[in-house]
């Protein structure tokens, strides 16, 4: 099966070890990432303002292209995937900002394009018991703790992706890999968002009420899908440790790189590296590097 | 705090404007407070989002746009995902910036000079973008 693939601006540059372990894997399982052709930044925000339609050209022209070029259009980063999937809702149920929004960019797009998260292909297309036979690394005994965020779940009736309280998809993903999901309250709390550039010492704050959380119930690692999250919980742990003397640190791991790891994937491509809390040497202590 | 409600205040041209851009009817609040109750910032906020929409209904302008709380505000939907009466919070949060932004004096929230090299060396595209759409006219 072939998906049209779109990157999204951090992951060209920032998040290389979301980008590069999710290709990679996509190719070790059997289904073909197609890059979206001559893309452009997403917008990074849904618009909320009603009268905001200018907004919403960036992810109308990247639909309207994925139409050219195929039918599914998946992305890896959770932001863009909220952007595109909220902006096709609405060109296919609102007649009238459909017309304005099609008039602007000059193109004919209708919202019949399918959105699909990374994690959603691994579910519904191939079956996460499809995973399970093809591990090659054992990373059984890892804690480790999903961290959801808010940009895949809300608003749950435009992201119909999983229970908006108590989901599930990437419980059931690490358990694939053979990981020990750790529940923990806070997996579907804010990270901060982009208040890490507004109001950085909030944002701070809602990474150490996170990252406590998920340590109190013993994960030895915490996994995202975005690299906002990403950022929010992994770089900051450097400001969390200059207010919290205590804060004993967690390596945050993008759930490409896990499933990488898991797929027996050669370490260079999952760029563990890029990871601000170094993850290696837990990887170690699991025999796993 | 003491605050002054008059005939002439409630439900003036301040709150009809938050609800034309945030498309939410600010009557259907009820006051429960499940927005505060689960907003993973209102900590930094001066005034709770079932505050700020409160004040707003009753055409309190200077006390909203004095508040901190739509700039802190960090769109995560909890709130919006939370309302027992349907109203999208987060869409009033967003009005209430508007309102400022869209003013010919443009009071941006955020200037590029004044983050630092290193953070910028570090920061993703992601954050500063969005950031700006949320901060700046």
């Amino acid at each position: 099966m072939e998906y049209l693939y779109f990157p999204g601006c951090t992951l060209y540059t920032k998040a290389q070890n979301l980008d590069e372990a999710g290709r990679e894997c996509a190719k070790v399982l059997g289904f073909e990432l197609k890059e979206l052709s001559n893309w452009t930044c997403c917008g990074a925000t849904f618009p909320l303002a009603k009268d905001n339609i200018m907004a919403l050209a960036p992810p109308a022209r990247i639909l309207a292209k994925a139409k050219e070029e195929g039918s599914a259009l998946t992305t890896l980063c959770s932001v863009c995937f909220n952007v595109i999937k909220r902006t096709n809702q609405l060109i296919k149920g609102d007649e009238e900002k459909r017309e304005k929004i099609n008039t602007f960019i000059e193109m004919d797009y209708q919202g019949d394009v399918r959105v699909l998260h990374y994690l959603e292909i691994l579910k519904q297309e191939m079956g996460f018991d499809a995973i399970k036979g093809t591990l090659k690394r054992d990373l059984q005994g890892m804690k480790v703790a999903p961290f959801y965020g808010c940009m895949l779940l809300r608003p749950a009736e435009e992201m119909e992706f999983d229970d908006k309280e108590a989901p599930t998809i990437f419980e059931e993903f690490l358990e694939s890999i053979a990981c020990e999901p750790v529940d923990f309250p806070y997996k579907i709390e804010c990270c901060g968002a982009f208040q890490s550039v507004g109001a950085p010492e909030v944002a701070t704050e809602c990474a150490y009420a996170i990252l406590n959380s998920a340590l109190k119930n013993g994960a030895e690692a915490v996994t995202t899908t975005c690299p906002l999250c990403q950022f929010n919980l992994d770089s900051r742990q450097r400001e969390i440790r200059e207010g919290h003397k205590d804060f004993p640190g967690i390596p945050i791991i993008y759930f490409t790189q896990l499933l990488g790891l898991a797929l027996g994937l050669s370490v260079e491509k999952l760029d563990f590296d890029l990871n601000d809390v170094d993850p290696r040497p837990l990887l170690r202590e699991k025999g796993l590097l | 705090m003491k605050i002054e409600v008059s005939r002439q205040k409630v439900h003036s041209e301040f709150a009809q404007k938050v609800e034309e851009i945030s498309g939410q009817n600010l009557f259907a609040c009820y006051q429960c407070g499940n927005c505060t109750a689960g907003c993973p910032v209102s900590f930094a906020m001066d005034l709770g989002p079932h505050q700020v929409i409160r004040f707003s209904l009753l055409g309190l302008e200077e006390e909203v746009l004095e508040s901190n709380t739509f700039w802190i505000c960090a769109s995560c939907l909890q709130c919006t995902s939370r309302c027992p009466k349907g109203l999208d919070i987060a869409r009033i949060m967003e009005a209430l910036r508007l309102v400022i932004l869209r003013k010919k004096e443009r009071l941006d929230r955020l200037e590029v000079a004044e983050l630092s090299e290193e953070f910028l060396e570090r920061v993703p595209q992601i954050a500063l973008i969005s950031g700006f759409r949320k901060f700046s006219s």
